[in-house]
């Protein structure tokens, strides 16, 4: 590591050459307050727009302050971070900022976790100063993600997140000056745009700007409602999660207080999304196999890669962007779709109910399931296969608002028959784990042969685009993964360029998969956290006695009784579905 | 002008001339030369403003160097028959230089606008014929790159856009920075309110900006250029294609030059009219398709500019020196000016003077020549009080700075700066404090809102102006404001914000008691602030005729036949009707 010197406060220091002024100074312990930042270190991201500007130091020799958190070290930099000048350009930066801000904080959907507020509460913020007009809009509130404008600070995190990662375009900065706000295009609702509910803008709003249409009321309603029963089911990326907002290490694995919670709460079955991972898996190895049997065969029509389709960010991203595409991903349902159905049939009739009588809730680390289930195609009736979508975060907040002592809970196990899994389900919730638990199942189906290692550690990582071969005793398998939907239209572009090698590609919208959802708690441009969620999933994984879907007994006893075998007739109906050319909101190119 | 026809008539086409005149008095002037069968002897050329705005439309003669000035349509027949058929001089038409109307040429010295109003800039003839293109013909055949590169460096040429930066320098920064492709950008977005240095150059000169963009291409090794230029500048634009056209036709431009393998090539983007996008990256980003916002420097756009390929910006009066420097060399032009600032300056004169247009001056001249000797001193002979150098991001200077010689630093020295070449002259019965609101309401629409100082900190500035006039300021807000003036000055993440608040801090300086007059006295100094002012009825002179209390739209007059009215300064909106329509000189001000 090359280093230099340089002096911040009149202390001498040697730094790594080339950082900048933040990175330098807490490679020292000093620490700069920033607000605009964003470091997503694992994901090699980035987001330094020089915005906020509470974030500058001054640079003897320099006629202005600069902004640490872009400006790069210089050999014999001397660095100010506490004259007078400094504190008082960040105070006076923060209160301005404050003073075209909502100041209800009490009553705010982020009240507690706001980066503004600790930013005031830090700086020491007792009166604003400068007071004057405030900018309003008009609220927008979509399936998923509500926008409230006037808490925008203007820091462009979700415009980053949107555009550069996830390539999405349906955030930018619009207006000029003090009128300025991002927005989708023309100020349209973010319904109309194309907006893929993703969540990641809300992940990073630092400010309760953007925030999750919130169900927790709706949830409490049918929970009291003595006519309903409800059942609930859990998405593997929120037990290893939703401890975070109990003051647990990320990480730590909390199911079976999660389970008991749930069941205090007042559901009357507490399910597993992982038991419906093991259904998708069924049916999404066995399409898998068939296309692949029918490639080596020679038929030229057979569609590959096969893409797989639990991720609804995902799905919505391909409908809007690349619809002549839409026949490539699996047919197969969401697992939460698969579980909705599934309950509202199979289970219904074991309980002797109407699915009319039947809620389904998700806990879902997702805001995109949200309007997943609110697609019609997953009505019957005009009655959804599930009701309401919970993110993480509501989750955390529903036990808090019931008084719930989720430290004292003990351990409870989930109810039968949909709430046994295999490790293959848990690991959907991280980037890399839905098409190893494929691999697992499509191996031994393919080959007739027992698979003794299940670790296929090739397809783990963080990284943005990972590919693997793995070899089906003779036959190489094409892998590619992308997390992030930018990475994802890299691997579409191929495909539609005839370039793509793959025979499976797993793709999962949010960088880190479910883990890093947009309804998971906030990591705040931590992206340690991610790594500790996603290593709580392979170890929950590995703790398990069953690691294969297809081994899974109540799946097994579920083709017995009810689907007959995966790609039966039933199974047609019931776990997969199709998709529909969205492209009226954009301009597709083709070429 | 041409030499191919026997006298050309330059007909000003600056937009004041325009405003002054029929639009369409070109055409008129075309259509009577025809029916005096003149068309063929006579040439009409559109040149651009010849700095004589108050006595327009002007109308020059040449090679007789005769002008004529407030010409209408009925005086074509006289200007006709008179001087172009019998070469005699319409004495009545002749601008009196004795009255002191329009800027009189002395202590000026043209080298941007060397060509403007005297050749036709839609005739690339006539700008070869005044040693055009000659300048890049001698760098390609007879010079290395670096050695007109060294050229500009030794003529000591700063960038005029405002920045002051050493323009040599910046051609052999952007020279060392290694690529495959690089570019040559001219930034003609200019946006000050009141300044058009650059139009006149564009609309007069088009081709001494061709050149000399071709000439940076050789220097820092760049076969594209672009003008970016605001699309509000609809003749400019006409001109440029015009020129770009011919240049192309005659191998000027394209490929070869002058049987050299240099190859260079010009396309024209257009602004959208944002004031931000003249500061460089803004610019860049605005060409690249983006939203036209600044990003943090460095990386310098000599390094990583458009397309993130190496970038030469320079602004379009900088370029028009080039040619000139080239021409006559580098000791030539570093023998005008200061000693830091070389050559002259292009400055667009308005407010309360005289001579308003535009002048080109030597760097070092003081500002009470420009005032005075130039612009004719202040209007109907009134006290000056400060001219606000700089544009909206300028500050201003006072009656202690008239001696003061005017160049890049020594402005920046006194808290103003040199811009591109607004100069708003001020006087007795302007309000400081009014002023500073002006620019602020200014920069507050201009603002792209990026970075939080200028979004909000210049809309609260604005805002706390705007409670000083109206007679709602405190004592304290003076410490409010002078604060976040620092602040935002300070810490903003462009020029723009770094300069906005100047006329405030300047005012604040220079004028500290106008302010404590609004705040503390509750008045105007200057009158101009009506939030101040009150109506009252003098009981002597008042009969009790009811008129003005009939007449109150505010209703704010109370009062009965023959008892002296009273006006109720609550409701009062300062209107004046009431002194208006008083017939006894009852109604006075405060």
């Amino acid at each position: 590591m090359d280093t230099i010197s340089i002096k911040i406060d009149n202390k001498n220091f040697q730094v790594e050459k080339g950082t900048t002024i933040l990175d330098a100074a807490k490679s020292v312990g000093i620490n700069i307050p920033t607000l605009c930042y964003m470091h997503l270190h694992d994901l090699n991201t980035t987001h330094n727009p020089t915005g906020c500007r509470i974030c500058v130091v001054e640079v003897v020799g320099r006629k202005n302050l600069v902004p640490a958190c872009a400006t790069e070290c210089l050999p014999g930099m001397e660095i100010k971070n506490q004259t007078i000048r400094v504190l008082n350009s960040r105070k006076t930066i923060l209160e301005l900022i404050l003073s075209d801000h909502p100041t209800d904080c009490l009553i705010c959907a982020k009240n507690g976790d706001c980066d503004l507020q600790s930013m005031a509460q830090q700086m020491g913020i007792r009166e604003i100063h400068y007071k004057g007009d405030q900018s309003h809009y008009i609220k927008d509130t979509s399936p998923a993600i509500k926008r409230d404008m006037d808490k925008c600070i203007g820091c462009r995190r979700c415009v980053t997140m949107c555009n550069e990662i996830q390539t999405v375009g349906a955030l930018s900065s619009i207006n000029r000056g003090f009128m300025s706000v991002v927005a989708p295009a023309f100020q349209m609702n973010l319904e109309d745009s194309v907006c893929t509910y993703c969540g990641q803008c809300v992940a990073v709003c630092p400010t309760a700007a953007l925030t999750e249409v919130d169900h927790t009321n709706l949830v409490i309603r049918a929970l009291a409602d003595p006519n309903k029963t409800v059942i609930v089911q859990t998405a593997p990326a929120v037990r290893v999660a939703l401890g975070e907002e109990f003051g647990y290490e990320p990480g730590t694995i909390i199911t079976g207080k999660m389970t008991a919670a749930l069941k205090d709460m007042g559901f009357d079955y507490v399910f597993d999304t992982d038991f419906a991972a093991d259904l998708t898996i069924m049916e999404e190895a066995t399409e898998l196999l068939d296309r692949l049997t029918r490639h080596i065969n020679g038929d030229i029509t057979v569609k590959l890669p096969l893409l797989t389709s639990c991720c609804p960010a995902w799905v919505n991203f391909f409908e809007h962007q690349f619809p002549d595409m839409k026949d490539i991903p699996s047919t197969a349902r969401s697992p939460q779709q698969m579980f909705g159905s599934i309950a509202k049939t199979y289970f219904a009739d074991k309980l002797g109910i109407k699915r009319e009588n039947m809620v389904v809730v998700s806990i879902m680390p997702c805001l995109a399931k949200k309007y997943e289930c609110s697609r019609e195609e997953f009505k019957t009736n005009g009655n959804p296969d599930v009701d309401f979508v919970l993110s993480t975060r509501e989750l955390a907040r529903l036990i808090k608002q019931t008084s719930i002592d989720f430290e004292s809970l003990e351990p409870v196990e989930f109810d039968h028959p949909m709430g046994e899994s295999s490790g293959a389900g848990v690991i959907f919730g991280t980037t890399g784990g839905v098409i190893e638990a494929a691999v697992r199942t499509a191996y031994e189906t393919f080959t007739k042969q027992k698979l003794h290692k299940v670790d296929f550690k090739q397809l783990r990582g963080m990284e943005w685009i990972r590919e693997s071969t793995i070899d089906f005793n003779g036959t190489p398998i094409k892998i590619g993964i992308a997390h992030g939907l930018g990475n994802a239209r890299k691997l579409l572009q191929e495909i539609r360029e005839g370039k793509s090698q793959y025979h499976a590609i797993e793709i999962m919208a949010c960088p880190g998969g479910c883990i890093g959802g947009g309804g998971q708690p906030l990591h705040h441009g931590d992206s340690t956290i991610l790594l500790a969620r996603q290593k709580a999933l392979y170890s929950e994984d590995k703790a398990k006695v069953i690691r294969k879907s297809h081994e899974n007994p109540s799946i097994q006893k579920l083709y017995a009784e009810f689907l007959g075998k995966p790609m039966s007739e039933k199974a047609h109906e019931l776990l997969h579905t199709h998709y529909f050319d969205k492209s009226n909101h954009v301009e597709i190119s083709k070429d | 002008m041409s030499n191919r026809y026997r006298k050309n008539l330059l007909v000003c086409n600056g937009i004041s001339c325009q405003q002054a005149s029929d639009l369409a008095l070109v055409a008129f002037i075309n259509s009577k030369l025809k029916e005096y069968q003149l068309e063929n002897e006579i040439k009409v050329i559109q040149s651009v403003c010849s700095n004589k705005c108050s006595i327009g439309p002007n109308i020059i003669v040449y090679p007789d160097n005769v002008e004529y000035s407030k010409v209408t349509k009925a005086d074509i027949d006289d200007i006709i028959i008179e001087h172009l058929l019998n070469d005699r001089i319409v004495e009545r038409l002749v601008f009196d230089k004795e009255k002191g109307n329009g800027v009189a040429p002395k202590k000026q010295y043209r080298i941007a606008l060397r060509n403007c109003g005297f050749i036709d800039p839609e005739e690339i003839k006539d700008y070869i014929e005044k040693d055009g293109y000659n300048a890049l013909a001698k760098c390609l055949t007879e010079y290395s790159p670096q050695e007109v590169t060294q050229e500009i460096i030794k003529s000591g040429l700063r960038g005029r856009g405002g920045g002051g930066f050493p323009t040599g320098l910046k051609w052999e920064i952007t020279s060392k920075s290694v690529a495959n492709q690089k570019y040559v950008v001219c930034n003609a977005d200019e946006g000050d309110p009141g300044a058009f240095m650059d139009r006149s150059v564009l609309e007069g000169d088009p081709h001494s900006v061709l050149e000399a963009m071709a000439i940076c291409g050789y220097c820092i090794g760049s076969n594209k250029g672009i003008i970016y230029v605001r699309a509000e500048y609809p003749l400019a634009i006409k001109r440029l294609k015009i020129a770009l056209e011919q240049a192309n036709e005659y191998g000027l431009l394209g490929k070869n030059i002058f049987g050299t393998d240099f190859e260079f090539t010009i396309e024209i983007k257009y602004g959208a009219g944002a004031f931000v996008c003249g500061e460089e990256t803004a610019l860049i980003h605005s060409m690249e398709g983006l939203r036209g916002e600044p990003t943090l420097k460095p990386p310098f756009p000599s390094v990583s500019g458009y397309l993130n390929k190496p970038t030469n910006v320079n602004n379009v009066e900088t370029f028009a020196n080039i040619p000139a420097i080239i021409n006559k060399g580098a000791e030539w032009f570093s023998s005008i000016g200061t000693e830091k600032s070389k050559g002259t300056k292009v400055f667009a004169l308005a407010g309360k003077i005289n001579n308003v247009g535009l002048i080109e001056v030597p760097m070092g001249i003081t500002l009470r020549e420009i005032i005075y000797d130039i612009g004719g001193g202040i209007v109907d002979g009134k006290k000056f009080k400060a001219v606000q150098t700089g544009g909206p991001s300028g500050g201003c200077l006072t009656e202690k700075h008239l001696d003061l010689p005017i160049d890049f630093d020594s402005l920046t020295a006194v808290g103003s700066m040199m811009g591109s070449g607004g100069m708003i002259v001020m006087d007795e019965d302007d309000c400081m404090v009014s002023m500073a609101r002006f620019y602020l309401e200014f920069i507050v629409e201009e603002s792209c809102g990026k970075c939080a100082p200028c979004r909000i900190g210049n809309k609260r500035l604005h805002e706390m102006l705007v409670k000083l006039c109206d007679g709602k300021g405190t004592l304290n807000d003076l410490d409010l404001l002078r604060n976040l003036s620092v602040v935002v000055k300070d810490t903003s993440l462009c020029g723009l914000g770094q300069t906005s608040p100047n006329p405030i801090l300047s005012t604040l300086n220079n004028f500290y008691d106008e302010y404590y007059a609004h705040v503390a006295e509750h008045r105007c100094p200057s009158g101009q602030c009506k939030s101040f002012l009150r109506y009252y009825i003098s009981e002597e002179n008042c009969i009790g005729c009811l008129v003005c209390y009939r007449k109150c739209p505010a209703g704010a007059i109370s009062g009965e036949k023959k008892k002296v009215h009273v006006i109720n300064q609550e409701l009062c909106t300062k209107c004046g009707i009431c002194m208006e329509k008083c017939k006894f000189h009852a109604v006075y001000l405060n």
